[in-house]
This record gives C-alpha cells, structure tokens and sequence, in this order.
C-alpha cells in the first residue's frame, strides 16, 4: 500500500513518461512543443506533492517558477516555428534537418 | 486522499493519452485542456488550492489559447480554409466535455465536504508561500522577470515578418 506521497510521485512519473513518450514518436513540431509543456506540468506536480508532503512553501515557490518558465519558452517556441513555416512551408520536424555544416 | 486522487488521475492519464494519440493538433489541445484541468484538480487534493488557481488560469487560459490562436493562425492556406467547421463538429467535443463532467462532480464534491484534506497532507497557504516568494526567493523572482522579458523581446525579434529569405542556401534549395 502506498502512501499519499508516493501516489502523487507515481502519477507525476506517468504523466512525465508520456509527455517522453510523445516527444520521441511525434514528428510535428507542435505536438512536439506540446509534450514540452506535458513534461513540464509533471515536474510541477511533482513539486506540489513534494510541498505537500513537508509543508513547506519552498515547492509551490518553484511551480510559480515553472509556470513563468513555460509561459516564456511558449511564446518563444511559437515564434522559432512560425519562422520554420514560412521558411519550409510544413511543420514535420524531420525536414528542418537540411541545416548542416 | 483516496477516491478523489485516483479518480482525478485517472482522468489525467487518460486525457494526456488521448493528447499523444490524435493526429489532429485541435483535438490534441483539447484534450490537453481536461489534463491540465485535472492536474489541477490534483493540486487541490494536495492542499495547494492557489497553485489550482494559477494552473487554470495561467496553462489553461494563457498558455493554451496562445497555441491554439497560433495553430488558427497557420491554418489559413485555400486548401484548410473549411478546416474549423470539419474540426470541430459536435461529435468531438463529447470525450472531454465526459471527462470535464467528472472533473466538476468531484471538485463540487469536495468542495461540500466539511472536513478539509484527509491523509498526511499538510495544506500551505499562499500567505505563505508570498511570504517565502518575496522573502528569501526575491532574487529568484527578479530573474524570472528577466526571463519573460527576454521571451518577450525574442518572441518579437522571431516573429517579424521578413520579405526575404534569411539564409541564401535555403532560398537555393527551395527553387
């Protein structure tokens, strides 16, 4: 049986496996960016479980972090993948990678 | 703790499957919003009742409607103009409005109850938390509002429109 602790922990971990998950499989690159924001609002969860647990204010302080965080790379992901439309005309991933050398 | 948790979990497993699953990005967010609803749900369980305020209406509201205005934006060829009508017809809204429907039995649930949080959860309250924010963490913050407004001014500095192409080897190999 486990405790309320490592419930919270094993929900954040799945949360945060899946939002992987679709990152590897995905080739368009908003869902991409989407699984971002999915990994993200695990290692929030994962914070306020911690917070919980001590009762401690110090993992609600970082969730705000990481809320502030995402709303940055958000606004700054969608503009790097407007400039990748206009330039390759499409959204798949795999055809971003003429860049080299 | 106990049934809540699990049924709000449940919903938030389900609903981030159902985000990696869909081939369409529309349906996609939609479901992400309900995961999102119900991690916040979670977050109240957890006794963090103002971190479920922010999650809603910081993720849910800000941050969703800015990639969902931008998903309409790019979709504007001849070809996707009838895209919105094909998207959303009725029948997609019922998975989260079902799952939606649980979020908001339980949270009325909860609400109702007259004891608070059961379990060894341990509820901060956001005195607290500002307390602690604007106490030892004030450096922290003035960093994170340095970070947004480096995201403001680099989100400007993409996202202007250019009547040329940046690099001239990609100008050559799209011809």
């Amino acid at each position: 049986m486990m405790n309320t602790t490592m419930e919270g922990l094993v929900l954040a971990g799945i949360l945060f496996v899946l939002g992987l998950i679709s990152m590897l499989i995905r080739r368009n690159i908003i869902f991409m960016l989407i699984s971002v924001e999915i990994m993200l609002n695990a290692a929030g969860l994962a914070f306020i479980v911690a917070a919980a647990r001590w009762g401690q204010p110090e993992g609600q302080v970082m969730f705000m972090f990481i809320l502030a965080m995402a709303a940055a790379e958000v606004s700054v992901g969608l503009a790097l993948i407007l400039q990748i439309y206009h330039q390759l005309k499409t959204l798949d991933s795999d055809e971003a990678s003429k860049m080299r050398g | 703790m106990g049934p809540a948790f699990y049924i709000a979990g449940a919903v938030a497993v389900l609903s981030t499957l159902m985000v990696i699953t869909r081939y369409n990005i529309m349906h996609a967010l939609l479901y992400f919003i309900v995961s999102l609803l119900s991690v916040a749900v979670i977050f109240y369980v957890y006794g963090a009742p103002f971190m479920a305020a922010l999650e809603v209406i910081v993720y849910a509201g800000a941050i969703m409607v800015l990639i969902i205005f931008f998903v309409m934006m790019l979709n504007l060829g001849p070809q996707t103009a009838g895209d919105e009508a094909r998207w959303l017809t009725p029948r997609i809204w019922i998975g989260p409005s079902i799952l939606c429907l649980v979020l908001l039995a339980e949270l009325v649930y909860l609400i109702l109850q007259p004891t608070g949080q059961a379990g060894d959860v341990i509820t901060v309250d956001p005195k607290a938390v500002g307390m602690s924010l604007f106490g030892p963490y004030i450096l922290a913050v003035e960093l994170a509002g340095m970070l947004l407004m480096a995201g403001i001014v680099g989100a400007y500095h993409l996202g202007r429109q250019k009547k040329k192409i940046l690099h001239r080897f990609l100008e050559r190999t799209t011809e």
